[in-house]
């Protein structure tokens, strides 16, 4: 029995997903639960499951293309295990099923916890399936493009598009023949170089910008340049596109600067108790729980008390209606090579030391990995990222939505300081905290940021 | 007629000067209309002709379209070759019958040809309102047996109206009012012509072609300046005629710069454009880089307001926005 494979949908707000790459080739077997693609959306990277055991027969979605949530990107064909294949076969987006449910909150005020009250039926049939209406056309190019492509026996997989939405046009089949064409003998050293030296706008010597206007096209109408393209061409230069992860990240850094008037306050921290407390008891925290133990979560636990205190902060804007959040969750940002990514500390107000570092240690490492769940991105209440620990004095971060604000830490080091009139070293740290100022007011943020200070400083809890 | 030597006239002169030729060339011409005799003509494009030719030849009409047509068609079946003036091309609709039943069948179904002009001032701009700025050339497009002619420029529009005169099929022929006394251009001193059913490259591009027609092609090549500016070179061609279509001069266009873009004053749909689209499908699907791009007026009549006639109709803004995104498609 066949079985369709459909683009899963990885949260309540994502609407499509670009498949990154394909883990299978067809006639391979596979699995059930076997990981078969990997896709990238606004919030994830991750591994895709197989949703049944079998042969993949045929894959419809190529690498880098972006198709809309129960598109079927590929065919199982069960028949060898046919037994083993339950008939309906789930979306393999088990675990976003639930978030998927969650109907946008009406604009009118809900009472506490938005119960998934309506869920829709998360297995409802697949809806518009474009790309399986119209697989022979896979790639997107134009008539020309293909025209060309046949004449001179060019494999489109193999050309990276420029055009609008990825699509391949003329200049980019072009640029491939004056290279000499692009060989449909060994696709994926052609796909992985092309981008880094992509001969489209030519290194110019010559002080004519040659007008790459019409070559690279910005596939993202958010994206505004503050100066003509042409300008941005000079010297000598290689043009890399922005990876999937990369754009997510801009457009979401774009639109939480636009909606969000930020607000930025600094506070100094004598982290010397908690720096003390650690390094005592550190190398047993690491024998007993197989953990490192740093300072990450006396943060989170100081952050946890600040907005126990101050739940204005703990909440999301909805028009005129603010979402006081009853759980605590807090992203966590993590640097990654490619990237950035903040998962989250779910019920942080619920765990202790030992739970957060054990929790956080997990995430960051799935995160490296990519095998973050998609529901480990989403619902977080209230973030904090770490600029110290790449040196940073302090840095002044802009607020994850739907957040109003986020705690950035700077670099925890030895200073001298005033205390009883006579100056002592001790462990500073600044703290700095953005904040949406539609929701947040300076006075709050400052009780805020002097509640975390206050936690820090008196630390008492014992940790292991 | 011979003060032009190279001298710039207007487009409304090129009018006047191409019927004045025409009738002291052929003794069959005459021309027809309300207010063309005494008065001149409403915009004056055929002041002094009256004087030159008399009564007989220049003949002022009742306001009934319908008659001046069916007058002229039955002038034009009697050995005349007459020029058909319709005050405002808005109410050429009121002759619709005279012209798609008669003046266009006549040939086909009765051996009758009509050679015969019917021409008028067409086209918005000038804040007319919905029944003095009509672009109705698409009605006449659609019928057989016609001609239709829509020039851009007094060079143009004197060398097709004399090559209409002497045609032997019914010609319509539009003039954009908006161009009357803004356009001036050269012509020549000597008799010429301007061959029906040509279009013409007003500028050279690699990157687009955005094909136009009267008044629109002005706004096109301020459009393709601007478009030079940021590295995107248009070609910009000028249809001249709309029926018959030039096909081979936007096929030779498209077939280079792989992108097309039609701007027309006219209204939306059922305009040119979707003809061009469906001639671009038809013979030259494998040589489209892109869709084919409309900026036209919207569907809606003539707006009274200016600045609904602003928004309503399309712009040199409007053009370079759509090639710009279509350059970057």
């Amino acid at each position: 029995m066949a079985t369709d494979v459909v683009m899963p949908q990885m949260g309540e707000s994502i609407f499509e997903g670009t498949i990154t790459k394909w883990l299978k080739k067809p006639g391979d077997k596979v699995e059930r639960d076997e990981p078969l693609f990997e896709i990238s959306t606004d919030k994830v990277d991750a591994e895709i499951p197989s949703p049944s055991a079998g042969v993949l027969k045929e894959i419809k979605v190529n690498e880098g293309q972006t198709v809309p949530i129960q598109t079927v990107v590929a065919v199982i064909d069960g028949a060898g295990s046919a037994a083993a294949a339950p008939a309906p076969t789930p979306a393999p987006a088990k675990p976003a099923a639930p978030g998927a449910a969650v109907p946008a909150p009406p604009p009118a005020a809900r009472p506490t916890a938005p119960a998934p009250a309506a869920a829709a039926p998360t297995q409802a049939a697949p809806q518009a399936t474009p790309a399986a209406q119209r697989s022979g056309e896979r790639i997107h190019s134009s008539p020309l493009v293909r025209r060309m492509a046949a004449e001179h026996g060019i494999d489109l997989t193999t050309i990276p598009g420029t055009g609008a939405g990825g699509r391949i046009s003329k200049q980019d089949i072009e640029a491939v023949i004056a290279a000499g064409g692009a060989p449909a003998a060994a696709p994926p050293s052609v796909t992985a170089a092309a981008p880094a030296t992509r001969p489209t706008p030519p290194p110019a010597p010559s002080a004519a910008p040659a007008p790459p206007a019409v070559s690279g096209g910005q596939v993202h109408v958010a994206f505004e340049s503050a100066v003509p393209r042409e300008k941005m061409y000079f010297g000598n230069y290689t043009v890399e596109p922005m990876s999937n992860m990369r754009v997510r990240i801009a457009e979401h850094m774009l639109a939480s600067k636009r909606v969000s008037p930020h607000v930025y306050s600094v506070d100094e921290i004598d982290m010397t108790k908690v720096a003390t407390l650690r390094a005592k008891s550190r190398d047993e925290f690491e024998k007993r729980y197989e953990t490192k133990l740093t300072f990450m979560p006396f943060f989170v636990k100081a952050a946890v008390a600040g907005l126990r205190a101050f739940p204005t902060m703990n909440a999301s804007l909805d028009g005129t209606n603010v979402i006081l959040h009853k759980e605590i969750n807090i992203g966590i940002a993590v640097a990654l090579d490619w990237g950035l990514i903040v998962p989250v500390v779910k019920g942080a107000d619920e765990k202790n030391v030992l739970g957060i570092q054990r929790t956080l240690n997990d995430l960051a490492e799935r995160a490296r990995s990519k095998k973050l769940k998609p529901e480990e991105v989403q619902e977080g209440t209230f973030s904090i990222t770490n600029p110290g620990v790449f040196g940073g004095l302090f840095g002044l971060p802009v607020i994850s939505q739907p957040n109003v604000g986020i705690l950035g830490l700077g670099m925890i080091e030895k200073r001298p300081v005033v205390i009883n009139d006579s100056i002592a070293i001790r462990s500073m740290c600044y703290v700095t905290l953005s904040y949406d100022h539609r929701v947040v007011d300076g006075a709050v943020a400052h009780q805020f940021l002097h509640k975390v200070k206050e936690t820090l400083e008196n630390w008492s809890e014992p940790v292991l | 007629m011979a003060e032009t030597n190279g001298t710039q006239i207007t487009f409304l002169e090129a009018i006047k000067q191409a019927m004045f030729e025409e009738m002291e060339r052929d003794p069959a011409v005459v021309l027809l209309g309300e207010d063309v005799g005494v008065y001149g003509g409403a915009f004056k494009t055929s002041e002094g002709l009256l004087e030159r030719f008399g009564w007989e030849r220049v003949i002022d009409t009742p306001i009934s379209e319908s008659a001046i047509i069916g007058a002229a068609c039955g002038m034009s079946y009697a050995g005349l070759r007459p020029i058909a003036e319709l005050q405002f091309i808005d109410f050429i609709v009121c002759a619709f019958n005279q012209i798609t039943n008669f003046v266009a069948k006549g040939h086909y179904l009765w051996n009758a040809p009509a050679p015969m002009v019917m021409r008028g001032p067409s086209g918005g701009g000038v804040h007319g309102g919905p029944f003095h700025s009509a672009n109705p050339e698409m009605y006449f497009v659609h019928t057989p047996g016609l001609k239709v002619i829509y020039p851009s420029t007094p060079y143009d529009a004197k060398g097709l109206l004399k090559a209409a005169v002497r045609d032997n099929n019914p010609v319509l022929f539009f003039e954009h009012k908006f161009l009357y006394r803004r356009i001036k251009g050269e012509v020549p001193s000597e008799d010429y012509t301007v061959p029906i059913g040509k279009a013409i490259v007003r500028r050279e591009g690699k990157h687009l072609t955005i094909i136009s027609y009267a008044a629109m092609m002005h706004t096109s090549l301020e459009a393709a300046d601007a478009l030079a500016k940021e590295g995107i070179e248009a070609e910009v061609i000028d249809l001249r005629t709309l029926l018959p279509l030039d096909e081979e001069t936007i096929l030779q266009s498209v077939r280079k710069t792989n992108r097309c873009l039609v701007v027309h004053e006219d209204t939306k749909t059922g305009g040119i454009a979707g003809e061009i689209a469906a001639i671009l499908c038809e013979k030259a699907f494998g040589d489209l880089d892109g869709p084919l791009m409309r900026v036209t007026a919207l569907d809606t009549p003539v707006p009274y307001s200016p600045p609904l006639e602003d928004y309503f109709l399309p712009n040199a803004k409007k053009v370079f926005d759509t090639a710009k995104e279509l350059a970057r498609y």
